[in-house]
């Protein structure tokens, strides 16, 4: 980054210039932060991402503090989660900060993923940030279902006997697939503790190399706005984006003020409501896995549910948990089906907005759906869904084409506030 | 923080100038920055953050502490002191530390006071003891010696060395601990011998008797430990 | 009587909603979920206005976990009629003693079985081989019964006994059919019968619709005082499925108050800095 020779990088003496001489700690803070430029037009959907971090640290370090009193193995584990909630100090908080952070951080990464078909931020030239996006999605829904299996309820076992023979749907290598992921003929002791390794060192891992580049891919094209358009196609006299605001202090006082918000709204659910009726912490889980006793309704955590809900109504093994697949899979090849030639929905047409939103209905809907057992009036419903969930993809190409835009503005549209 | 306060205290600049040219040139009457203002919120926000931020450590840090599975475990434990014969030692664990009881004879408690030039804290004026056990004969009743057996050195278990005069503990040996680890020595109420590595004592833990014979370890004894 | 015991359920609702009305601003007390719902099933019930039939689904247990002297009840009730047969084996008796303010005299005194110490676990006086011999099945851990089932499940289960000489326990329960528990609280509640609803027409959960109960046999409680039993008891279970609640919502309302101070300062701090973009 060359800070040293950099004029404009404040004159160091003593510790603080011994360390920048070997670390370039200013030059990383002026290049990232003080000097970093995003648009002044952010709005609310703009804290997301900033909060999906939040919770990713707040999943750390509880998730370091629980393993250290959660014991693996099919005899232990659902008395070591007892353990941590009565015996030892505080041992409550630090599970119910991680139960309800893991729903937490699939609202925030929801919202943060809303917010870019919103204003079309996985256009060109982010792209490759979407996809950095997508993987870190896709590697959270393996930390989400691994971490759901470890407390050894009733519905971990289940639902690990559920999404782990998914696979088993595979041609041909699906069965010997199958028994190699449970190590077992069965979910037992072997699965366990694989997913426990999985889901506090490799998953981890993954999120964090995954994060890192998903913030390098953003701070290389610099952060898409509301209006869609490029900040650094206007710039001043000294180079500055004319749209744009030193990300410190600006966006950080206002990030804070975001985490503000969320810890506030995170914590009440914590304290006064940590299974939140039964969606986050399901009823069924309080009793120990049991591999003679299905419960009566079993359901996926919520936030899997849109895709749970496709994979029901699909009325035949292999193509459901085909479709499941492709309902993900489409949302990863998202930058390139939209050929739209602006951006942001405010200067899209009526077609992409009716499109947009008979998507978010159809994947709310599809969510709730999948929380309810299955019915012939429900899988009709879910029916219709899936195909306008699909719908919003396949005609992507085309009706993206011909959607009626309008003509974007020189500069971005902000109110002084 | 690596960036000091200055970075906060940002000059005014003006982003809606088309032209840019007035960047650094927002009108100064009106729009002003009161640096006052803004540097007291930055403290104040800052320590409220960093009260939070400790409030929010006091669960992870009170997390290690012994759970009440472990405090319940570390309930007092009894022994049955009528069993063990004059001059013979029982061991047992309470909250994970090795427990020394050691049942003397009158001849052994007689002989204590004969070594007190040789020891290094003969009164118990340095070692860990209840109120109630520190005197001479460092016990409730004198021919029960209950010590923690781990060595005040660096935590080994002392053997039982009771017999007097021993080959490699020397001709004047009056019975007592030997430590195989460092080679500390005690004697048969727990107290350093000069020359020994450990400088104190060996401890004594909390202890009382509810009967006769049944001796509690981990209850105080309340009827002594007043004075 | 039959009638007078329905009514009387249904008319403490109404006072123990208003309760709950009151304690809605103190919410940290109250699984806030629970509270809505108790507050808006009996109302929905009037309007409805059917009174031919029992609606012993909609039955609420309407937990205070605040209310010591319901949860020492509770406790009392549980030591002399379940732990016999039942465990809370991730509950110590010393913990329980504890949190709600029993001294360790009356623990010791009344709820402690013989030969247990203050610090065991609450483990049932009958080995678990015994009782899956005598009933059929184990009788189960209520650890987590509150957690896995409800409160309201509970709470219905142990004012759902009703004769059934079909069964080998000559009692059958509404809340689970076929149970392999005898009805043991009978000398408490008395004995009744249920009446099902003629055409067969089905209750909301599915199962038979009750028209009314017959008491076959009085009890040694009043209907009203057999309620308050099971309601102390089933708060009592509830306590003992999250110890951690009393001091969970203590603990809130501090976290809450301290982060809404934050967070305007916070404001106050985005708004200054934001003074400079126009």
């Amino acid at each position: 980054m060359g800070g040293h020779s950099d004029a404009s990088l404040p004159v160091r003496t003593g510790f603080l210039g011994w360390l920048n001489k070997r670390l370039p700690v200013d030059s990383f803070v002026k290049n990232q932060l003080t000097d970093y430029y995003a648009p002044k037009n952010f709005n609310i959907w703009y804290f997301f991402g900033s909060l999906a971090l939040f919770v990713l640290v707040m999943q750390l370090v509880s998730g370091i503090f629980l393993t250290m009193h959660y014991k693996v193995g099919e005899a232990t584990a659902f008395d070591s989660v007892e353990y941590i909630m009565r015996e030892v100090p505080y041992g409550w908080l630090l599970r119910y900060l991680h139960s309800t952070g893991a729903s937490a951080f699939f609202i925030v990464v929801y919202l943060h993923m809303f917010r870019a078909m919103l204003y079309g931020s996985y256009k060109a030239p982010r792209e490759l940030l979407w996809l950095f996006g997508m993987v870190i999605y896709l590697a959270l829904m393996a930390e989400a279902f691994m971490g759901y299996v470890l407390p050894w309820g009733n519905m971990s076992f289940w639902g690990a006997q559920v999404i782990v023979n998914l696979f088993g749907t595979i041609p041909v290598i699906g069965p010997g697939l199958v028994e190699w992921i449970r190590g077992d003929y069965g979910i037992a002791d072997a699965t366990l503790n694989r997913f426990f390794s999985l889901h506090v060192v490799a998953v981890p891992l993954i999120l964090l190399l995954m994060v890192m580049l998903h913030l390098v891919a953003l701070h290389e094209t610099g952060s898409n706005n509301p209006d869609g358009i490029e900040i650094n196609d206007n710039k001043g006299k000294d180079g500055k984006p004319l749209d744009g605001i030193p990300f410190h202090p600006y966006y950080t006082v206002k990030d804070i003020f975001g985490v503000g918000v969320f810890l506030t709204a995170f914590c009440f659910v914590v304290f006064f409501m940590p299974t939140f009726g039964g969606i986050f912490l399901e009823k069924p889980n309080f009793e120990m896995a049991n591999a003679m006793s299905t419960p009566e309704h079993i359901a996926p955590v919520w936030y899997f549910t849109p895709f749970y809900a496709i994979l029901r109504a699909v009325p035949d093994q292999q193509l459901g948990a085909l479709a499941m697949a492709l309902s993900i899979v489409c949302l990863v090849v998202l930058p390139w089906l939209d050929r739209s030639p602006v951006r942001s929905t405010r200067y899209r047409g009526w077609i992409w907005k009716l499109a947009l939103a008979l998507f978010v209905v159809s994947f709310v809907a599809l969510g709730y759906l999948g929380l309810e057992p299955p019915s012939p009036l429900y899988t009709l419903l879910a029916r219709i869904f899936a195909v306008i969930y699909f719908s919003f993809f396949v005609f992507m190409p085309f009706y993206t084409k011909v959607d009626p835009v309008k003509p974007l503005p020189a500069r971005v549209s902000y109110d002084h506030g | 923080m690596v960036y000091d306060a200055a970075v906060f205290r940002h000059e005014p600049i003006s982003m809606s100038d088309p032209s840019g040219a007035a960047l650094h040139g927002s009108p100064p009457s009106t729009e002003a920055v009161d640096n006052s203002r803004r540097g007291f919120l930055v403290q104040a926000t800052a320590a409220a953050g960093a009260l939070g931020a400790a409030f929010a450590a006091v669960p992870f840090i009170a997390s290690w502490s012994p759970s009440e599975r472990a405090r319940a475990m570390g309930a007092p434990v009894e022994l049955d002191v009528s069993k063990i014969e004059p001059g013979q030692m029982v061991t047992l664990t309470w909250r994970k530390q090795a427990i020394y009881v050691v049942h003397r004879t009158p001849e052994m408690v007689s002989s204590l006071p004969g070594h007190d030039g040789q020891l290094k804290d003969p009164a118990s004026k340095a070692s860990e003891q209840p109120a109630y056990a520190t005197n001479a004969k460092r016990t409730v009743r004198d021919e029960f010696l209950v010590v923690i057996g781990n060595c005040t050195h660096l935590g080994c278990l002392p053997k039982a060395r009771f017999e007097q005069a021993q080959p490699e503990l020397g001709a004047d040996w009056p019975g007592g601990f030997f430590c195989p680890c460092h080679g500390s020595r005690f004697d048969l109420a727990g107290r350093v011998f000069q020359g020994s590595p450990a400088s104190v004592n060996l401890r004594i833990p909390p202890y009382s008797f509810s009967s006769d014979s049944q001796l509690v370890i981990g209850k105080d004894d309340t009827a002594q430990g007043a004075a | 009587m039959v009638d007078s015991q329905i009514h009387t359920g249904g008319s403490r609702r109404p006072s123990s909603a208003a309760l709950l009305a009151a304690a809605a601003l103190a919410f940290a007390w109250l699984g806030t979920s629970a509270v809505v719902a108790a507050e808006a099933e009996p109302a929905a019930a009037a309007e409805h206005g059917e009174a031919e039939h029992v609606d012993w689904q909609a039955w609420k247990a309407g937990n205070q976990i605040g209310d010591k002297a319901s949860l020492q009840r509770g406790a009392a009730n549980f030591a002399n009629y379940c732990a016999s047969c039942h465990s809370i084996k991730y509950l110590r008796y010393e913990r329980m003693a504890k949190d709600l303010q029993i001294s360790e005299e009356l623990l010791r005194k009344n709820l402690l079985p013989a030969g247990a110490k203050p610090t065991d676990y609450m483990m049932a006086r009958v080995a678990a081989a015994d009782g899956e011999a005598w009933f059929g099945r184990a009788p189960p851990d209520l650890s987590l019964i509150t957690r896995s089932k409800g409160s309201d499940y509970v709470y219905q289960f142990l004012k759902g006994f009703y004769v059934d000489d079909s069964r080998p326990t000559h009692s059958n329960n509404l809340a689970l059919p076929g149970a392999a528990m005898p009805a043991v609280l009978s000398d408490l509640e008395g004995v009744k019968t249920v009446v099902f609803s003629a055409e067969g027409e089905s209750g909301h959960g599915g199962g038979k619709q009750v028209e009314r109960f017959e008491q076959v046999a009085p009890g040694a409680l009043t209907a009203a005082q057999y309620d308050s039993f099971v309601r102390d008891t089933v708060n009592y279970l509830d306590y003992a499925g999250e110890p951690s609640q009393i001091e969970r919502g203590d603990l809130g309302i501090w976290v809450l108050l301290f982060l809404l101070v934050f967070t305007g300062l916070t404001w106050m701090l985005k708004k200054e800095y934001w003074r400079d973009v126009h």
